[in-house]
């Protein structure tokens, strides 16, 4: 992939982005920060290609660098994101569960 | 699976990823806003083992398996009251993942040949550094946070320098990374800068938020949450992987959106948490004029009625609730005090300050969990014009946030700073541990107003079951 094409994919993607978010009022940052921490941990593709690819290069050497930190970092990552995206899961409920219950009486 | 059909669909998935976000800025919709993301990070996850042909390394489930333990682990556990530590601790974790992957394209392990070297080791190694920036920063901000570390800010001696030349070390050896095996030959370059990059950015991240107080923490997590992001563009640069790049620009640009807005609503200048001057001067003087101020503001036009009568009677109410709410647990009795003044007649809302609380929105995210419907939670600019015109103010662990010194006192570190026209309403209950001067160590002139201000000290619970009372007295 050429650097300069991702340099621009980071420049559009980084502008973007902070007109979307301009949108959240400030009553769900929380959770949109939860969110948003949850979507860094998308290196763990990253992570996961690596360790993949450090198995089938068939380079004996690279194997093991390969399983150990490119594991930690998949795991790391899949905290990252399982995580992530949990609490905001459970803190939005919050939010919305009350909705309903107001209705109800 | 062909690169042009990958390169389109981690173009879809950006764009799915962004339509989440979008949907996260209404309450209704947030909810598969986020699962959306998720479902987008998923389908990522799919798409790169199909891509690489990976899908039969079963280490990778292994490692997936022990992740999705300890992170739902985390999610079904946490406290609200502790979110603030949990989201930097994840910041941290998604900082560690992005160095690896950083390290991983350094030493050339797992990665398809790059066909532009340079500027893969180049951006491996910045990768490195601001993953493990965030890494380390995130871990002492958690510490912090909870309270493993002690919140004061901490300053060494020769702070700034320790940071300027770790900053130049960082530089080096980034700049060094673009011409690995010209001068010394590939094994010793990559150890070097290894070793130099990891261990400095350690130190540098240790030494900006050991800095940092506790109150500056919602900038602090702001500010490492754009971190990982960055972390996470620069790492999907060095090993060329669009969706990472694309994502993590825009996790990016969401940190430096809420930092920017925490800095406004503090009043302070970015630049000057990260050197860290969080000075804090005791200028008494223009405090004890406002004091006078204040104090003549109101002339006493109220009959000898108890503090009961007052709030009993009081047909508007708005509650300013602070951190002393969070660390009182108290958000559900606030809950029940504001029940019994609805029973009672009254219409209830909450004036929330952006910064109140130890992240953005904290405080939202606490009465929620005590089932505060959020459509009685008012946004600052919202409600400050209401202030004058309400009955009663209860004010629950709050100081700064509506300290009327930050309207008037010049040279005081909260001057200028945004705050809650609490001082404008006819009767105001303050509910707080002590009458010490809040984070920015300026005094608060309500505190002594003669007339209409009700202290409540001690613990926020005993506070608020004490007025629940009294308007079961009343009954």
């Amino acid at each position: 992939m050429n650097p300069i094409f991702l340099i621009l994919i980071f420049a559009v993607a980084t502008t973007v982005g902070y007109f979307i978010i301009k949108n959240v009022p400030s009553l769900l940052h929380t959770p949109l920060m939860s969110g948003m921490n949850a979507l860094s941990g998308i290196t763990i593709l990253g992570a996961i290609a690596a360790v993949g690819l450090s198995v089938t290069a068939a380079r004996q050497q690279d194997v093991l660098p390969g399983q150990i930190l490119g594991g930690l970092a998949v795991v790391a990552a899949t905290v990252n994101v399982v995580g992530g995206f949990g609490v905001t899961h459970r803190m939005l409920k919050m939010f919305d569960k009350k909705k309903k219950e107001d209705k109800q009486p | 699976m062909t690169s042009t059909l990958y390169y389109i669909i981690c173009a879809v998935l950006s764009v799915t990823v962004l339509l989440g976000i979008s949907m996260m800025s209404k309450v209704k919709t947030a909810v598969w806003g986020n699962i959306i993301s998720a479902i987008s990070v998923f389908t990522g996850i799919v798409v790169t083992l199909l891509y690489n042909q990976i899908i039969s390394v079963g280490s990778i489930y292994v490692y997936m398996l022990i992740g999705i333990i300890i992170g739902s682990t985390f999610a079904v556990r946490v406290k609200m009251i502790q979110m603030p530590q949990l989201v930097a601790l994840l910041n941290g974790v998604g900082g560690l993942a992005s160095a690896l992957v950083g390290i991983l394209t350094l030493l050339g392990v797992g990665q398809l040949v790059s066909d532009f070297p340079v500027f893969s080791d180049v951006t491996a190694v910045l990768a490195i550094v601001v993953g493990i920036v965030t890494l380390v920063g995130s871990l002492v901000a958690a510490g912090k946070l909870h309270r493993l570390l002690s919140q004061r800010p901490v300053i060494w001696k020769n702070h700034s320098v320790v940071l300027n030349l770790s900053l130049v070390l960082l530089a080096v050896s980034v700049i060094y990374a673009a011409f690995v095996g010209n001068i010394f030959g590939a094994s010793t370059d990559v150890a070097i800068i290894l070793l130099i990059s990891i261990v400095v950015s350690a130190l540098f991240g240790f030494a900006f938020s050991i800095r940092v107080g506790g109150a500056d923490m919602p900038i602090t997590i702001s500010l490492l949450n754009s971190l990982s992001g960055v972390a996470g563009a620069i790492a999907g640069m060095a090993i060329g992987d669009i969706l990472l790049v694309s994502v993590g620009g825009i996790v990016g640009a969401s940190g430096l959106f809420l930092t920017q807005i925490m800095c406004r609503s503090m009043n302070r200048n970015l630049m000057d948490i990260l050197t860290g001057k969080t000075t804090i001067k005791k200028s008494s003087s223009p405090v004890e004029e406002i004091k006078e101020k204040v104090s003549e503001k109101q002339p006493e036009n109220r009959g000898n009625l108890s503090d009961g009568e007052i709030l009993k009677a009081a047909k508007s109410v708005i509650i300013v609730p602070g951190y002393g709410m969070a660390l009182a647990q108290a958000q559900h009795w606030v809950r029940q005090l504001a029940d019994k003044l609805a029973a009672n007649g009254a219409d209830v809302r909450y004036a929330i300050h952006p910064v109140a609380g130890r992240m953005p929105g904290h405080m939202n995210v606490l009465l929620a969990e005590a089932d505060v419907p959020y459509e009685q939670l008012y946004e600052m600019d919202a409600i400050n014009g209401d202030f004058k015109n309400t009955d009663a103010v209860i004010v629950i662990g709050a100081n700064d946030v509506l300290n009327p010194a930050a309207r008037d006192a010049v040279g005081t570190p909260i001057y200028g700073m945004p705050v809650l026209n609490v001082d404008e309403a006819k009767e105001i209950f303050i509910c707080n541990f002590d009458l010490n001067p809040g984070y920015a160590g300026v005094e608060n002139p309500l505190y002594t107003k003669k007339s209409g201000v009700h202290l409540m000290l001690g613990d926020a619970k005993d506070s608020l079951s004490k007025m629940i009372d009294w308007l079961n007295d009343c009954d």
